[in-house]
């Protein structure tokens, strides 16, 4: 056991859970759009519907949220931790940066990127998991596509959304494929697999996601 | 291809020791020839500041010829200059243009403090190399050359590895001055190899153990160490040495 603390305290056994408990979430993500993208049937929500109400009652996926929400504030916590002492390893900075030269803005930029998604899911849990959960514990029926339809008539949580999405689509844009170099995966023949498999997935998921609020708002999905 | 002798401004940290607060000096760097490397272009300004009774710049070298590793300076937001897979002895002033305003500044990690001006302190490096960057070997005749067999992948590899001379570049490059690229490099260039595998355990987590305490920071995997290193030491000796750290940590039978 004290071995293991010994691990997860190094600075590697940090970066180690912070990409497990990142390919975690990931694998949240594919549940998360698949199931959303029911909307796009166009059936008044109905194949939609009957997928929430699986996840919001059976008793396997209510075991697994906590688990989501167990990975989710390890990363967080992680974060905060790695963020400080990346702080404190650079005490005085440089007065000229030329970043751009050696590596991408969004990888130098995956705090701020995390704290805008950590903004939007206060909003996002707010709007969705909040309510689902009110008719869960009062055993009453949620229409939850109908919730999804009066979020989306408004177009300022359209706009949150959609920043919401893109800086999602940014933090995975590095986060996927980080997360297998911190797990200490890399391989000639397989790193450029995992790097395009993380772009396509990143940009896939984004697109599908941002299509949701906007194909509302502009009523294509009744 | 001569473009004429350059005129140039140099803003450049000036600080007295390690306790005290730096600040940017301005100095005129006048009929600086192109084919000047950066360091000469330093020693013409040095020479001039001494001639009138001023403090010359201090600042690190030693080889000028790109592999001992000293010659720390991260000119306009770059270590080593704008070019790439070079140190700064290697970068001529045909780099810049007449009339360039250049800033220079020394390494910044609280790893590696400030000695004076743009010499930095990088004994720290030292001490993760006394941690384990090293193959233990009983005294006695010498073997015979090629009586290990290695294969020339793995050869090659390590030899890659072995390229790193140290500089610290890959920290100074790092936003969170994380000295992950350096430590990989060394424990690479030893686990690859026969002589070196039988002692990996200890070595990487003894390594990583000293480069945590030194005060480095923690690996983003935004490969600014990669693209800046002089040497261009890859990221996968990174990920080489996080599975070795991790294997390590679990298996290693003792205590």
């Amino acid at each position: 056991m004290s071995k293991k603390s010994g691990f997860l305290s190094s600075s590697i056994g940090k970066k180690f859970l912070m990409g497990l408990t990142g390919l975690f979430l990931i694998s949240f993500l594919v549940i998360h759009v698949t199931l959303n993208s029911f909307i796009f049937f166009n059936d008044g929500g109905a194949t939609f519907n009957a997928g929430a109400d699986f996840m919001a009652h059976n008793p396997i996926i209510r075991i697994l949220e906590i688990g989501l929400f167990a990975g989710l504030l390890l990363h967080i916590f992680q974060a905060l931790v790695l963020t400080l002492e990346n702080r404190k390893a650079r005490p005085i900075g440089y007065a000229v940066v030329k970043g751009s030269a050696n590596s991408s803005w969004y990888s130098r930029s995956m705090g701020i990127l995390g704290s805008l998604l950590l903004l939007f899911l206060v909003v996002h849990l707010s709007n969705f998991w909040v309510p689902t959960k009110v008719a869960v514990f009062n055993h009453t029926a949620h229409d939850t596509f109908a919730g999804m339809k009066a979020v989306f008539s408004q177009w300022y949580f359209v706009a949150i959304y959609l920043v919401g999405v893109i800086s999602l689509l940014y933090h995975l844009l590095h986060g996927f494929q980080s997360s297998f170099q911190s797990l200490g995966l890399n391989h000639k023949k397989y790193t450029p697999l995992i790097k395009a498999l993380g772009m396509w997935f990143s940009i896939i998921v984004c697109l599908l996601f941002a299509a949701m609020p906007v194909t509302m708002f502009l009523g294509i999905i009744k | 291809m001569s473009h004429g002798n350059m005129n140039l401004t140099l803003k450049v940290w000036k600080q007295k020791n390690k306790d005290s607060k730096g600040r940017f000096e301005t100095y005129d760097a006048k009929g600086i020839s192109p084919d000047m490397s950066f360091l000469e272009m330093f020693d013409v300004v040095n020479e001039q500041l001494i001639s009138s009774g001023k403090e010359p710049i201090a600042f690190d070298h030693d080889c000028r010829e790109g592999i001992c590793g000293m010659c720390s300076m991260y000119i306009n937001g770059r270590p080593h200059g704008p070019k790439g897979g070079i140190t700064t002895c290697q970068l001529h002033m045909r780099s810049f243009n007449n009339g360039d305003t250049i800033v220079v500044e020394p390494w910044r990690g609280a790893a590696f403090p400030v000695i004076k001006d743009l010499a930095v302190d990088r004994s720290s490096f030292d001490r993760i190399m006394s941690a384990g960057g090293f193959v233990s070997v009983n005294t006695g005749n010498a073997k015979d050359a090629n009586n290990i067999l290695i294969p020339k992948d793995d050869a090659d590899t390590a030899f890659d590895a072995a390229a790193c001379i140290g500089c610290g570049a890959c920290v100074a490059a790092c936003k969170n001055s994380s000295a992950m690229l350096f430590v990989s490099a060394k424990v690479s260039q030893l686990s690859l190899l026969p002589q070196g595998k039988v002692e990996k355990q200890d070595r990487v987590l003894n390594m990583v153990k000293q480069m945590d305490e030194e005060g480095f920071g923690n690996c983003t995997n935004t490969g600014a160490c990669e693209a800046e290193c002089p040497k261009s030491i890859s990221l996968e000796n990174i990920a080489r040495m996080n599975r070795e750290y991790l294997g390590a940590s679990f298996t290693q039978n003792k205590k």
